[in-house]
């Protein structure tokens, strides 16, 4: 078995094995007392998780000089708007009730909904472009739309600080995470340059249609 | 105008299910509840809770009210794992989990303030004078969930007569125990310790306001705020302060924990009302335990005779 393959079975695990887990919680009734609201954080934290594992990939890249990371980035990020899109869907579906009007007043009046909001509608695009074909068509573009990635997963992680009562912990250590991330892409950080030079060299092959 | 007033306990005595078939129900229930856990495989989950429960001492109660419109109570595994009880860590099944190293005995509470008899009484001491009723009481957290459960304790009124609040007794403030042995979660400092809470006077004296000792017939669980905690249904849960050592009558408004972390968030009053938003999310519904989708919350949680106690005031400005 080559090395792509146990990168490729370590991306599908984590996309599966919090579903899994999921379902046996379910059937031994271990949601606890609000099994919706267990429902709506466990697949907000999975969301926020993967997209963080994501975004770890091209740095392990840079770092490791490895391939394979890059080869799984995409299943990774579909798999964390797999678990977005569960999660959203629960709000509209036991929150809401499927009524359009309380959607368009938790938009306009609860910033954490118009936030969470946003970073679904900006991963949409990703989603739908995740295919070779949409990539040979965009060609350089593909990648500078995929940044989007970038301020959803800001959006994701404010959205989740700004619903906490008064413990912050958890959603910090995620800002924190994902500020650490971003914060060694940054063109003065001491790896900026080599982002640099995998972001021509990426937009080169995408433009020779690799 | 028709003015209705409710009666304040809707229910004949003689409708109220009387102690005998209140327990032998619970025996049946606790007997299917471990047939269930052993059919579906013996998770172990079920008997091991209810097992906890039959720990705690039963209670002699003298009357029971059902004030909660005839719903069904939450069951007992629900409301004991599922607490807001923060100096026992924040989620919510971490008070089930950690409170068992608090000790509610011996426990004294200290009365002070604006009152002609103040003391520090021992807990049972101060019990002692008490014949117990059970109230079944709605619920309503300021997150949006609730439940509905059976409390034993007494009238609040009752106790604080004893101490003679004088006329300068405008609020009565209320004090968790602060101990960090005991409550190893506060070094963390999420909330300002002790927990602080309080009552405008007539509010504490309302017949509703009542101070729980116990829940489904028997002693308190630690983490549902033993040995004594308030319980004021028509108030956002927080309102309800737990594990009680001191109750002070003040002349002024006393400060809230809630309310010191953020002021436009949590007021003094917090009384359950649906057009009054919590600025971060919506009060106009909430998630009743055991149910999937939300439901209307109503207006003081569905206990109309404490508006009276708020006439001519604008609750979206005293929220």
């Amino acid at each position: 078995m080559n090395r792509l393959w146990v990168w490729r079975i370590g991306a599908w695990g984590l996309g599966i094995i919090p579903l899994v887990v999921l379902a046996k919680l379910a059937t031994q009734n271990r949601l606890g007392a609000n099994p919706i609201e267990f429902l709506e954080h466990y697949l907000g934290d999975w969301t926020l998780r993967i997209l963080l594992i994501t975004l770890a990939m091209t740095p392990i890249r840079i770092f490791t000089h490895l391939n394979e990371p890059i080869r799984v980035r995409r299943v990774l990020g579909l798999w964390a708007f797999f678990y977005l899109c569960l999660h959203f869907s629960t709000y509209v579906i036991f929150d809401l009730g499927f009524s359009a009007s309380q959607l368009g007043e938790d938009l306009v009046k609860r910033t954490y909904i118009t936030l969470g909001f946003a970073a679904w509608l900006l991963l949409v695009p990703l989603a739908v472009t995740s295919t070779l074909a949409w990539q040979r068509r965009l060609k350089r573009r593909w990648l500078t739309l995929h940044r989007l990635i970038y301020p959803a997963a800001i959006l994701g992680a404010v959205h989740y600080l700004w619903l906490v009562k008064a413990d912050t912990r958890e959603p910090l250590i995620y800002l924190t995470v994902l500020l650490g991330l971003l914060a060694i892409r940054l063109p003065w950080s001491r790896w900026g340059a080599s982002f640099q030079r995998q972001a021509s060299f990426q937009m080169k092959a995408k433009d020779d249609g690799l | 105008m028709l003015i209705k007033i409710a009666h304040r306990y809707p229910l004949q005595p003689s409708e109220i299910t009387s102690e005998g078939i209140y327990a032998e129900r619970r025996r049946f229930l606790r007997a299917m509840g471990l047939a269930a856990g052993a059919a579906f495989g013996g998770f172990g989950l079920l008997p091991a809770a209810l097992a906890a429960s039959a720990e705690l001492a039963p209670l002699s109660i003298a009357r029971k009210s059902e004030m909660a419109g005839g719903e069904g109570v939450t069951p007992y595994e629900d409301i004991t794992h599922y607490n807001n009880f923060y100096e026992f860590g924040t989620d919510k099944e971490d008070p089930a989990r950690n409170a068992g190293q608090l000790r509610t005995r011996p426990w004294s509470v200290v009365v002070d303030g604006e009152c002609e008899a103040p003391g520090r009484m021992d807990l049972d001491d101060l019990l002692k004078p008490s014949r117990l009723e059970e109230r079944i009481y709605r619920h309503r957290c300021v997150e949006g969930w609730s439940m509905v459960a059976p409390w034993v304790g007494l009238p609040l009124a009752n106790l604080l007569k004893r101490f003679k609040p004088t006329s300068n007794a405008k609020y009565v403030a209320f004090y968790t125990l602060f101990d960090r042995q005991q409550m190893p979660e506060t070094a963390r400092g999420v909330l300002n310790w002790p927990y602080r809470e309080g009552l405008r006077f007539d509010e504490a004296m309302h017949p509703l306001a009542f101070l729980s000792v116990g829940l489904y017939g028997r002693v308190l669980p630690n983490q549902n705020g033993a040995p004594l905690r308030l319980t004021l249904p028509w108030k956002y849960g927080f309102k309800s302060i737990k594990s009680i050592v001191r109750i002070q009558f003040a002349e002024r408004q006393p400060t809230t924990t809630w309310n010191q972390l953020s002021s436009t968030e949590y007021g003094f009053y917090s009384n359950v009302n649906p057009s009054v938003d919590h600025p971060r999310w919506s009060q106009s519904r909430e998630r009743r335990l055991g149910e999937a989708f939300k439901r209307k919350t109503l207006l003081f949680n569905g206990y109309p005779e404490v508006a009276s106690l708020y006439t001519g005031m604008d609750l979206r400005t005293f929220f």
